[in-house]
């Protein structure tokens, strides 16, 4: 009796250690993923990146993969150009929501308006991108064009333009922005509050001189990671930007984006073009990780500040 | 007093805008593509590349390739959160295999997508098909899966542990039996949010499914989601109606999904409370 007891919890202790290595090895997963997509990203970049010489491919204003002309300037500035426009956009309208949201609104509203940002999470980029090809776009040749024309009469674009683009990507970021800053806000402690109030501020003085301030690195981070989802955007931005690939002289240009250039090309590129093409991605790569690990560094201060 | 005023109204203007915005762009692409969506639409095959006819082989790529890379990430996301919560000792591994965990989610899609092209189409030589696009968009859901079961495992009170111990059950015995049926909701809720962003999905599809208009009849054929097949039909000016319809679709799509998860995870609110 006590052998086959015994012998029973020897069969159940393999088993549990078994149970154990298999979970362990669902939780690498994702950590052998990144490892594999930094290893294959970079493995199939990096020729290209020597081919073209490193400054080169960074700091080359000519992409005309046809001459075998690969510099990746007007692609970063065109992310650049857009995703800062949209931020411009996105900021102020992002931390309206966030305060109505936690300071104006009852809570039973605050529920809906919270479900209706998250739904504006969920809509496919893609749909974005056709909303914005067949509405914002054609309104940006029709209406701004024409105010732009007031003071500069040689403006003129199709509205495939910086513009468009960072207008739907505003749209996008919200979410990211208000639910993070909402949190941010949220989360300062009552005592900041109540302290304001007793002092005989008012709500407006609170809310800007208190609640904001204390809730900043929040914010930055949500920012910050805002500003990461708009340059790793691609669907969107491939139908509204034009894709033209030369250096953007105003807000009414079109421009090709990092992202946009490589699932466009992807399709046809030649071996060599599609080398250039991870090449693009290595240097998206690097400036999502920088802005994700910079976004965790902020919000990481925010925890010690409280 | 006239800084108040300017304040609120700021305020107010910005987020009534957001709203308003959120409802425009729901409401023209359903008030353009609801009237196009007929039972014609969804269950016959497409004619001219789009122009005329349905979208049945999209619909069922888009089910197949969700299927893969749930059937795929599922099981993978949950034994990952059990590991993490109810396994794993605070240390310096684990909290590096944590911090990739949050790095994966942080991937743009269209590097998911070029890892996807260079390691399954090409390396492995999937091809462009199923297989390679499920098992890229996995990538995409797995830290999704694993967020949403940790949450769920943490609400689990300690106490139905340690009685199920008490009782002699085993570690694993506790946790399948005891903890994760009370988890059911959060895995669920999990669940329905990947299959909104496999759904919604186009880069990454872009590159590794290729984008044949056909229903894939195996695991290595290449097929179309609707979300791709939308992007086609918009940016080669093929069809703007069909583009509205599978538009319209999508959105309606996510709005079920979206309320789905929020019904779900309002009963966990109403668990947690008693």
């Amino acid at each position: 009796m006590k052998a086959s007891i015994s012998e029973k919890r020897g069969r159940r202790s393999i088993r549990e250690t078994a149970i154990e290595r298999i979970l362990f090895l669902a939780g690498i997963t994702a950590t052998i993923s990144v490892a594999l997509i930094t290893i294959f990203i970079f493995g199939s970049g990096i020729p290209a990146l020597l081919d073209s010489g490193f400054v080169n491919f960074l700091v080359g204003t000519n992409w005309s993969p046809a001459n075998g002309s690969y510099g990746t300037l007007p692609l970063t500035a065109g992310t650049m150009a857009v995703t800062l426009t949209a931020l411009v956009l996105g900021i102020p309208t992002g931390i309206a929501c966030a305060v109505f949201l936690s300071e104006i609104l009852h809570r039973k509203a605050a529920r809906v308006f919270k479900f209706a940002i998250e739904l504006l999470a969920g809509i496919p980029s893609v749909v974005y991108g056709f909303f914005g090809l067949i509405v914002v776009v054609p309104a940006v040749r029709t209406y701004i064009l024409p105010l732009v024309r007031l003071w500069d009469p040689d403006a003129h674009t199709t509205g495939l333009s910086i513009l468009s683009g960072a207008i739907i990507l505003a749209v996008m970021i919200l979410p990211t922005i208000v639910s993070l800053s909402e949190n941010a806000i949220s989360s300062v402690p009552a005592e900041y509050r109540e302290a304001s109030l007793a002092l005989g501020a008012n709500k407006r003085q609170t809310i800007t001189g208190v609640l904001i301030p204390a809730a900043r690195s929040g914010i930055l981070a949500s920012i910050i990671l805002g500003m990461g989802r708009a340059i790793g955007e691609t669907m969107a931005i491939l139908l509204i930007t034009g894709n033209v690939a030369v250096l953007p002289k105003s807000l009414l240009d079109p421009v090709a984006t990092l992202t946009g250039t490589i699932a466009m090309e992807m399709s046809y590129a030649s071996a060599s073009h599609q080398q250039a093409l991870f090449a693009v991605g290595i240097i998206l790569f690097i400036i999502i990780m920088l802005l994700n690990a910079v976004a965790q560094g902020v919000s990481k201060r925010m925890g010690v500040n409280q | 007093m006239i800084k108040n005023r300017l304040f609120y109204s700021v305020v107010w203007f910005l987020s009534i805008l957001t709203l308003a915005v959120l409802l425009m762009i729901i409401g023209y692409i359903m008030y353009r593509g609801l009237t196009q969506i007929s039972w014609e639409f969804l269950s016959e095959k497409p004619a001219l590349m789009g122009k005329k006819g349905g979208i049945f082989p999209v619909i069922i790529g888009t089910l197949y390739v969700t299927g893969v890379a749930l059937v795929i990430a599922a099981p993978i996301g949950i034994a990952a959160a059990v590991y993490f919560v109810e396994y794993s000792k605070e240390g310096r591994l684990v909290r590096i295999i944590r911090t990739f965990t949050e790095v994966l989610a942080g991937i743009p899609s269209i590097i998911i997508g070029l890892f996807g092209f260079a390691f399954f189409v090409v390396f492995l030589g999937f091809g462009w098909s199923v297989l390679s696009g499920g098992l890229s968009v996995s990538l995409m859901i797995l830290p999704i899966l694993i967020r949403s079961t940790e949450e769920a495992l943490k609400t689990v009170p300690l106490s139905y542990r340690e009685g199920s111990l008490s009782l002699g059950a085993s570690k694993w015995e506790t946790t399948y039996k005891i903890v994760l049926p009370c988890c059911k909701n959060g895995i669920l809720t999990g669940l329905i949010l990947s299959i909104g962003r496999v759904v919604g999905e186009t880069a990454v599809i872009m590159l590794t499914v290729g984008g044949a208009l056909k229903v894939p009849m195996s695991l290595f054929d290449s097929t179309r989601t609707m979300a791709l097949h939308m992007y086609i039909l918009a940016a080669e000016g093929i069809s703007q109606e069909r583009a509205f319809a599978t538009a319209a679709l999508l959105v309606l799509i996510i709005l079920v999904i979206n309320g789905l998860a929020n019904i779900i995870s309002a009963r966990i609110g109403g668990a947690h409370g008693k």
